[in-house]
């Protein structure tokens, strides 16, 4: 801590960093919470199931605190100062999201359908195996500026990692979104999830270079600075892209995300409003132009229209070569049977959303559970983690850690919003996951990697300073210039 | 179950969960980090002791000073501008050295101040007298650079870079 004050004079005040303590025993203490949390949550179910404590209980509670103290001591090690909310916090959701995974597989109605799997145990799989690559991003990544270097191999590397799904024998085609790609032996992966971290990276690394330019060379017109001509390339690519993912991929959450984050980043770099509205205005003109012609998209804004309408045409058995979705009308009934309450743990009926009920929809069996107070707790725990990532970026030195920081979060809350705006009936349906609830392994895998990089970041910025210089009277004095 | 059981549960889950989000909140509030001054001898280590040193020296600098001390004499020296805003230093007979050396009286943190920039000290009347030390971007009473050593009055603005200091009683 720097004394700008001679110690030797007395009645003076000293200036000096707080030095932001570790915090490392609030985060246990808060984890110890989060684990407790979600056990609870588990025995609940199974008493109201089956009059019983559930078998797996011990197991359950063992590995997710085996998984939250791995990762309490891995960042004791290796990010002593990092921000102490952003792990609690994950692992809250991660295990709330493995309960209501594992109370739809205790659910009859699923289990007779055809396409059924236990999906807990495997969620527990992907977990861990998140919180592993939570532990190496913190092991292998020392200085998250070392990533600035990988600016255009991240760009390349996402591209590939979005063209994957496209690619034939790889690709994998679920009910009409080509998001997934197929690995013989393993399973499938959706690389989306993934892209969306390398990508920030290529954002935060080009747009630290570019911001001036993009900045600065503009004219103001009505209000808004708007940029030169050839400034809009970079806007216009990416818009390019993640219209030709929806095109290709027909999936509206990764385009939507892409171009969001960088609308994010961008305004963020440049300061400037105006970036803001292009990016709306593309993102809706793009949105229109691609649902005129795309029957896939017009199924969900059909959807999100008029859900019932959909929901009585797929009952009724239409063929019109449209799919008719009830999902929608069936996840608006879960929230509506749920109310301010909730049914309580294990004796709502969101099962009847058949596919995807723990997926897609995964928030519809929390809006019937747990009801409205329960839901919007979560959304605050979702708004609790932007918020210290965005914390993050203020408290960072260096402009490619505000910038990856604001990025990664940014992306983080708009996958939050799009998913829970879609299976509110907000905006129309897109097939994504929501972050650490949802079953998915890359999702909950990259949002693990997702969270290292945060917590890497805010290691290094809340940091307290180096010394300061040993001898400041070397230094040159600055001249004023008249 | 009984209904009874599973509405407690019900509601205590939705309860913890709450709690546990006011926890996370109270921890960021708790969690503030930056810059703060601190008033040495109030909040920092051993308050009472530094306290009471504090109080102590009046008396004394009655006695060395000659008592010569009128009405508007000022007691303390006080940063008003710049990144040491809010420091203060007890005016006692000694002289205060301004300058970004290491062994200044004040470390001036300030790319526009020189090493030795200027001193603040008493004459002989206890007078207190500001004496630019020939640096670089000069130092300015009210709005006039100074070229002499000048007589400070109670308030007057002086400014060394970016820095605003002024002498209070």
């Amino acid at each position: 801590m720097s004394s700008t004050t001679n110690p030797s004079t007395q009645h003076t005040s000293t200036i000096g960093a707080i030095g932001a303590p570790s915090r490392r025993n609030t985060e246990l203490a808060l984890l110890v919470f989060a684990v407790v949390i979600p056990v609870f949550a588990y025995a609940n179910v199974g008493l109201a199931l089956d009059d019983q404590v559930p078998a797996g209980l011990l197991s359950y509670g063992i590995g997710l605190g085996l998984m939250a103290g791995v990762g309490h001591l891995a960042v004791r090690k290796f990010a002593p100062y990092a921000d102490p909310l952003l792990l609690p916090i994950a692992t809250l959701l991660n295990g709330i999201g493995l309960v209501a995974i594992w109370r739809l597989d205790q659910s009859e109605r699923l289990q007779a359908s055809r396409t059924f799997v236990e999906a807990a145990p495997r969620q527990l799989m992907y977990s861990a195996l998140g919180v592993a690559l939570f532990v190496a991003v913190l092991f292998f990544l020392k200085d998250h500026r070392v990533l600035q270097r990988y600016t255009y191999i991240s760009m390349a590397g996402a591209l590939v990692l979005l063209l994957l799904p496209l690619v034939p024998g790889l690709g994998h085609n679920v009910f009409g979104a080509r998001i997934w790609i197929k690995i013989p032996g393993l399973g499938t992966l959706q690389p989306g999830e993934f892209a969306k971290i390398v990508l920030a990276v290529f954002f935060a690394g080009y747009l630290m270079v570019k911001r001036d330019a993009l900045a600065l060379a503009s004219r103001r017109f009505m209000g808004l600075y708007l940029p030169r001509g050839r400034d809009l390339g970079p806007i216009i690519v990416v818009w390019i892209i993640s219209i030709l993912i929806l095109v290709f991929e027909t999936d509206l959450g990764t385009s939507l995300l892409f171009f969001g984050m960088f609308v994010i980043m961008l305004y963020v770099a440049t300061e400037r409003t105006s970036w803001i509205v292009f990016g709306l205005l593309m993102s809706a003109a793009g949105a229109v132009g691609v649902a005129s012609f795309e029957p896939h998209i017009q199924t969900r804004v059909q959807a999100w229209l008029d859900p019932m309408r959909e929901f009585e045409l797929s009952r009724a058995g239409v063929q019109d070569g449209i799919v008719h979705s009830e999902q929608a009308m069936q996840a608006l009934w879960a929230f509506g049977s749920g109310g301010t309450l909730g049914t309580g743990w294990g004796q709502g009926n969101s099962d009847l959303i058949g596919f995807a009920a723990n997926s897609d929809f995964i928030l519809a069996t929390f809006g019937e559970e747990i009801g409205l107070a329960g839901v919007m707790a979560l959304i605050l725990l979702y708004a609790l983690i932007v918020e210290r990532g965005v914390r993050t970026a203020l408290a960072a030195r260096d402009p490619f850690g505000k910038l990856l920081a604001i990025g990664l979060s940014g992306a983080f809350a708009l996958q939050v919003f799009v998913v829970a705006g879609g299976v509110m009936g907000l905006i129309p349906l897109t097939g994504m996951t929501m972050p650490f609830l949802a079953y998915g392994g890359s999702s909950v895998i990259a949002n693990w990697a997702l969270i290292g990089i945060l917590l890497r970041i805010s290691d290094t910025a809340r940091r307290p300073a180096p010394a300061p210089a040993a001898n400041p009277d070397a230094e040159m004095t600055q001249v004023v210039r008249p | 179950m009984s209904e009874l059981t599973l509405t407690v549960m019900r509601l205590g889950f939705l309860a913890v969960l709450w709690l546990f989000v006011i926890v996370a909140v109270q921890v960021i509030r708790s969690d503030l980090f930056g810059t703060r001054v601190t008033q040495r001898g109030s909040r920092r280590e051993s308050g009472r002791a530094q306290q009471a040193a504090r109080q102590a020296p009046p008396p004394q600098r009655q006695q060395t000073g000659g008592g010569r001390r009128g009405r508007n004499t000022p007691t303390k020296l006080v940063v008003t501008e710049g990144t040491l805003t809010g420091t203060t230093v007890a005016l006692q007979g000694q002289t205060i050295t301004l300058g970004r050396a290491h062994d200044s009286t004040i470390v001036l943190d300030d790319d526009y101040a020189s090493s030795r920039h200027a001193r603040i000290y008493p004459d002989r009347d206890g007078q207190w007298i500001v004496e630019d030390l020939g640096s670089t971007n000069g130092t300015y009473l009210d709005r006039t650079r100074l070229t002499t050593p000048t007589p400070i009055s109670l308030g007057a603005p002086i400014r060394i870079g970016k820095t605003v200091i002024e002498l209070r009683k």
